[in-house]
């Protein structure tokens, strides 16, 4: 790991402050569990690592109204445990349960997963599918504007992700198909039910990233079953190939996937 | 360089630190705590876990300078004076190791995973929570026959983590 000079801010203003006078030489550290590994390859290398862990009033899970708020630099161990996440969004909870390991949940944050957005990191799909608000010191940004690309989001420079908003639906679910050596996901699909509105997502296959999958949103919004989706596709094109999985397997994996994860939210 | 304090294993502890010191560097040089074993150095083995604010955690991904203030238990702070910590005895009475490197690790891991899930841990259970350690000699399963057997006998002993 490169050397850096470390910045341990108390507030948000504080921490946007110190990421403005950084320019493009500062990152935020939130949990770390992605950022000090690739730092340790020597991938990253910041020059300023602003540390939010001592910024006060990003954690913490709260009801608000029909929506489920959650603090960027809440932990995935604490969303997997929280019962009003569990009452609220069920598979919200799940999925946070099934990220990593139980050490890497107990650091790894909400906020930074949301703001590095990896192509198989789950609460991507989780944000888009829920319709997430992704509110920043500066402003709310629907999920929908929020993931643009592979690592890349609507967040610009000295902007920080403060909370995460979800409207809660009637009824939602995430199944992995894990890598089995990795254990990244190989295709994760979310299913959110919300009224007669459907919204499917799909993480870890896209060579984009995160993104939806009209065929089966409009497959499912007819009736919420995984007998909706039998003899539904997914065009391979724009899928990631590799030693893993075909393009073409990950097309077939997404439908699977897609199935079990409306098995899933119907059982629940 | 930054300043860092913190209580490890009960004592506190101050250093004076280039800010990249991974907490698992600080435990091992600066305090000499080697129990806690760097084996992969890439999150994935949990040779390295300790606890921070009586979470596990894998000290390989964790700066020292983020723990400022923290409370550390490693391996070295579970034994009360010569006693083996339950989960200790466990793992020699069962045969839990061969060449030991994950042993620190492991125990943290199961001791964290008693604190969070209570003593009566069943077999999926045990290896579902072990996801993040990596043993390369037993085959988990004198592992996960010493995880349930300490569970038992920390219930027995009234004991969570550590003397702290």
């Amino acid at each position: 790991m490169y050397a850096f000079n470390y910045v341990s801010p108390k507030t948000v203003r504080q921490a946007a402050s110190a990421l403005a006078k950084a320019a493009d030489d500062g990152k935020l550290l939130a949990g770390g569990q992605t950022l000090l590994p690739t730092m340790k390859q020597r991938l990253a290398s910041p020059g300023v690592l602003i540390d939010l862990a001592k910024v006060d009033g990003l954690s913490g899970i709260e009801l608000k109204g029909r929506s489920l708020v959650i603090g960027a630099m809440t932990k995935h161990a604490d969303v997997a445990t929280s019962e009003v996440v569990k009452q609220a969004i069920p598979g919200l909870a799940a999925l946070a349960g099934e990220i990593g390991d139980p050490a890497v949940r107990n650091r790894g944050t909400i906020g930074g997963s949301i703001a590095n957005n990896d192509p198989a990191a789950d609460y991507p799909a989780a944000a888009l599918a829920l319709n997430a608000t992704i509110v920043t010191n500066k402003r709310k940004i629907p999920a929908d504007q929020f993931f643009t690309g592979l690592f890349e989001t609507a967040l610009e420079p000295g902007e920080i992700v403060v909370k995460v908003s979800f409207p809660i639906p009637s009824r939602a679910a995430y199944a992995k198909f894990r890598n089995p050596a990795s254990r990244y996901a190989m295709v994760g699909v979310f299913v959110a039910k919300r009224g007669g509105d459907v919204r499917v997502t799909v993480t870890g296959a896209g060579a984009s990233g995160v993104f939806r999958a009209p065929a089966l949103e409009e497959a499912l919004k007819k009736r919420f079953s995984p007998k909706s989706l039998e003899g539904v596709t997914v065009p391979a094109t724009g899928l990631n190939g590799d030693i893993h999985a075909s393009a073409d397997y990950r097309a077939h994996l997404i439908v699977v996937m897609a199935k079990r994860a409306v098995a899933a939210a119907i059982a629940k | 360089m930054a300043s860092v304090s913190m209580t490890v294993n009960g004592k506190s502890v101050t250093g004076n630190v280039d800010p990249r010191t991974l907490l698992v560097q600080f435990l091992r040089e600066n305090l000499r705590l080697t129990g806690t074993h760097v084996g992969c150095d890439t999150s994935q083995c949990g040779a390295c876990v300790v606890h921070v604010d009586g979470r596990a955690v894998k000290s390989c991904t964790t700066l020292a300078v983020s723990c400022d203030g923290a409370h550390v238990t490693t391996i070295e702070g579970l034994a009360n004076g010569t006693e083996l910590h339950p989960m200790q005895a466990a793992f020699r009475e069962h045969h839990g190791l061969q060449c030991g490197f994950c042993t620190p690790g492991m125990i943290m891991t199961a001791v964290d995973m008693v604190n969070r899930k209570g003593s009566n841990l069943d077999e999926h259970t045990i290896r579902e929570e072990l996801e993040g350690n990596i043993c390369r000699c037993t085959g988990y399963h004198n592992i996960v026959k010493a995880v349930a057997a300490g569970a038992q006998a920390m219930a027995s002993t009234g004991q969570k983590v550590a003397a702290e």
